[in-house]
């Protein structure tokens, strides 16, 4: 009876993950032994007999005066200010030659700065969790309750614990290599780190003097960006549209109950996805340069006198990247809507037969209306993936061709153009801003996108 | 009488429709298979350089094969496919634990902050991905992996260290294995670290296959990280990065049909993993427990 009360509390406690071990009550209602955790990392544990958790918290503290004694302070005091000692050339006395002085190095002030203050973070995490463990093992002590040895703490993870095992991992790597490195790039843009005046060595805080520039309309920088923005919005329609639409009737043309060799006919066209993109579109690349095998190819059939500039003007190119993604695009939609078209009940289809509907007035009345309710968050995410589409645009125009000037080509993407400044041209702290200037418009139809999924709402619905 | 007239009528309409469909499916397969023709009847090509005077080359040789595997002097494709498989290899068995850990935690267990990373993960990912591959690259310089041999190792954790953000679609597929078989476990004894092996994990084939595959792969698909990171050192070349110097103006007179070879080379063995992972990948969407 007892352990069936128990049993229902514990479900309960799990539900709305209730804890009465918090920092505010460790803080508040600790006792001495407990408090002196504040000072002492894992005193309380180790008092109370948990002793190899109490050492494995102090050895944590320890590390972390010492690291902070070594490096950490100084890496903090530098923040501020970046450096701003300069490589100088001094005559040595003894040597009888010049030599150079070690000079600051912003970049690497700020990365050691922000990594301080990751470890410092990280510290403090464990310092919480610190106290609220010497206030745990308080509070069951006083119930006289059973204390964890330190095996039973390690059999926990494989238990009730095995999310803290499972994701240790996993979270430590997306932390090195995409948080931090997030923080740091983001930081840029609140810099002068550029080629532009020659700041790549030592470099200065800025505010938000970055964003104003990459906002004004006046501005050379404000001008491309607008520009650039206004082309990816433009590309990610017509590359989400008529990939969607064109990919749809291929789908619906292969279903026909008349068409033969439907499996064929699939397999010729899902046989250029299944070849590396970056080889199929380097590929269209070179068959599309004015000496390449589709002008040639024109020319010798005589249906054109001089090779056709399909990568090379403007208007011309803008077609061409947004026509090559469709042969890139159009067999992934074909694969993801085969399924969800034979889904469509028959009914629909049969009585529009009998009002006397053609293919056009279904397609139009039933089969875009029904893909576009079941499909929809498809959609999205296939938009804001254009948006950043990177392979598409950077292996076949390469963002060309490029004004005289300017920073980026007629092609370029935001995310091409962030590539180009901050790989090619080394202008970090405009390429920052774009960065997040990209985030902020994905973020913007992405959030429409997943909030209004059935998935995202009831993941439980079939558990 | 008119009523037979109307059928034979239809009856013509019907092939003729008939007709233009298949011819324009045909039309659209040629449109969809002729770079792929072209770049094999290339590889073949015994004119070196990319301008070309005609659609099919004049005659025929192995000669862009075999320089591509023993001329290694400048661009070295065998030791560039050795890397891209070393990197491939350890980047497959680390980002499949991590993959399969994070979508089992998201998909099984509850604890408090579960919902709160899940918007964290989903936030992260609408970052430009390559937007920290620089700080990514100064930090490997500080800590001393940029250089040398050691490119290969960094290569490895960028492609794994990221991985477990990718927890979509297996959490989808954990999602549909009913709970009651987990309870069952429980009742016998089992904890959740012998549910996860024991029970999701063998329920869980096609899966763990479709993650196994798409974490092999994306080593030799990537192009950009590998570029930010190899730089200029031609030891550690992957092999994308590899086939695009071949096409890079200093290159691209020599080198434009062994390119092509190269090309074939890779797109044969990663073509067949495709199609094989397809089959999975449709499985791991229907669920893993049918009916």
């Amino acid at each position: 009876m007892v352990s069936i009360k128990k049993n229902a509390k514990a479900k309960k406690s799990k539900i709305d993950f209730y804890t009465p071990y918090t920092l505010r009550n460790a803080l508040t209602k600790g006792d001495f032994l407990t408090r002196i955790g504040m000072l002492i990392m894992g005193a309380g544990n180790i008092f109370r007999k948990q002793i190899g958790k109490g050492i494995f918290y102090l050895f944590f503290e320890v590390a972390y005066i010492i690291f902070m004694i070594q490096n950490g302070i100084q890496n903090l005091s530098m923040l501020p200010s970046l450096g701003d000692k300069l490589q100088e050339k001094v005559w040595s006395e003894d040597l009888g030659i010049f030599v150079y002085t070690e000079g600051d190095n912003s970049l690497i002030l700020l990365l050691y700065g922000f990594a301080t203050l990751a470890v410092t973070v990280g510290f403090l995490i464990i310092w919480a969790s610190s106290l609220k463990s010497a206030y745990k093992s308080q509070c069951l002590k006083k119930e006289g309750k059973h204390l964890n040895t330190f095996l039973e703490d390690i059999k926990s993870l494989f238990d009730e614990n095995l999310h803290k095992l499972l994701l240790t991992g996993p979270m430590a790597g997306v932390l090195a290599f995409t948080v931090i490195p997030l923080i740091f790039m983001i930081s840029m843009a609140f810099t002068n780190y550029s080629k532009e005046g020659g700041k790549l060595v030592l470099f200065d805080w800025v505010g938000l003097q970055n964003f104003i520039k990459v906002l004004n309309f006046n501005d050379s920088i404000g001008q491309t960006f607008w520009s650039v923005l206004g082309w990816t919005i433009i590309w990610a329609i017509f590359a989400t549209g008529l990939n969607y639409i064109m990919g749809m009737i291929l789908a619906i043309v292969i279903n026909r109950k008349d068409t033969r060799m439907k499996a064929f006919w699939r397999f010729c066209f899902v046989l250029s996805i299944a070849i590396p993109q970056f080889v199929s579109l380097l590929i269209m690349r070179t068959m599309l340069q004015p000496n390449g095998a589709v002008n040639v190819l024109l020319q010798n059939m005589g249906w054109i006198d001089s090779p056709l500039p399909f990568l090379t003007s403007a208007n011309w190119a803008r077609v061409t990247v947004i026509v090559v993604n469709l042969w890139v695009g159009i067999p992934f939609t074909m694969l993801q809507v085969t399924g969800i078209l034979q889904n469509i009940p028959a009914e629909l289809y049969e009585s529009a037969k009998v009002d006397g509907a053609n293919a056009v007035v279904t397609f139009f009345k039933i089969t875009l209306p029904y893909m576009l309710f079941v499909t929809t968050p498809y959609l999205i995410t296939t938009f804001t993936g254009n948006i950043n589409n990177f392979n598409v645009i950077y292996l076949l125009s390469g963002g060309n061709p490029t004004p005289v000037g300017s920073t980026a080509g007629k092609t370029d993407l935001l995310v091409t153009w962030l590539y180009k400044l901050t790989v090619d041209q080394q202008y970090y702290s405009i390429g920052s801003v774009i960065g997040i200037m990209t985030f902020v418009v994905l973020a913007v139809f992405s959030l429409i996108a997943y909030r209004s999924t059935g998935s995202y709402k009831n993941e439980e619905e079939f558990q | 009488m008119m009523r037979k007239a109307g059928n034979a009528s239809m009856g013509v309409r019907r092939k003729v429709n008939n007709l233009i469909v298949h011819t324009i499916l045909a039309i659209l397969s040629f449109v969809w298979i002729f770079p792929v023709i072209w770049v094999i009847l290339t590889s073949f090509s015994d004119q070196i350089g990319s301008y070309v005077s005609s659609f099919l080359p004049k005659s025929y040789t192995l000669d862009n094969y075999k320089k591509l595997f023993t001329d290694t002097t400048i661009l070295n494709f065998p030791k560039m496919f050795s890397n891209t498989l070393i990197i491939a290899v350890f980047t497959c068995i680390i980002s499949t634990f991590f993959v399969l850990s994070v979508s089992y935690v998201m998909s099984r267990l509850r604890f408090k902050v579960r919902k709160p990373l899940l918007n964290v993960a989903l936030t992260l990912t609408l970052f430009p991905g390559f937007m920290s591959m620089v700080a990514v690259y100064y930090i490997l310089k500080a800590v001393g992996l940029a250089e040398g041999d050691m490119i290969r190792v960094a290569l490895i954790m960028v492609y794994s260290g990221g991985s477990g953000l990718g927890f979509y679609i297996a959490k989808g597929f954990f999602d549909t294995i009913p709970k009651a078989l987990d309870e069952a476990a429980f009742l016998d004894g089992a904890n959740k670290w012998q549910v996860f092996t024991k029970v999701t994990i063998p329920l869980s084939k096609p899966i763990i296959v479709y993650t196994i595959l798409t974490s092999f792969l994306s080593p030799w698909l990537d192009f950009i990280f590998a570029r930010v990171i190899c730089r200029a050192n031609a030891d550690t070349f992957t092999v994308s990065i590899g086939l695009w110097r071949m096409l890079e103006k200093e290159y691209i007179n020599s080198w434009y049909t062994s390119f092509a070879a190269g090309a074939v080379c890779i797109s044969i063995p990663i073509a067949i993993l495709f199609i094989y992972m397809q089959r999975y990948y449709v499985e791991g969407l229907t669920g893993s427990v049918k009916g």
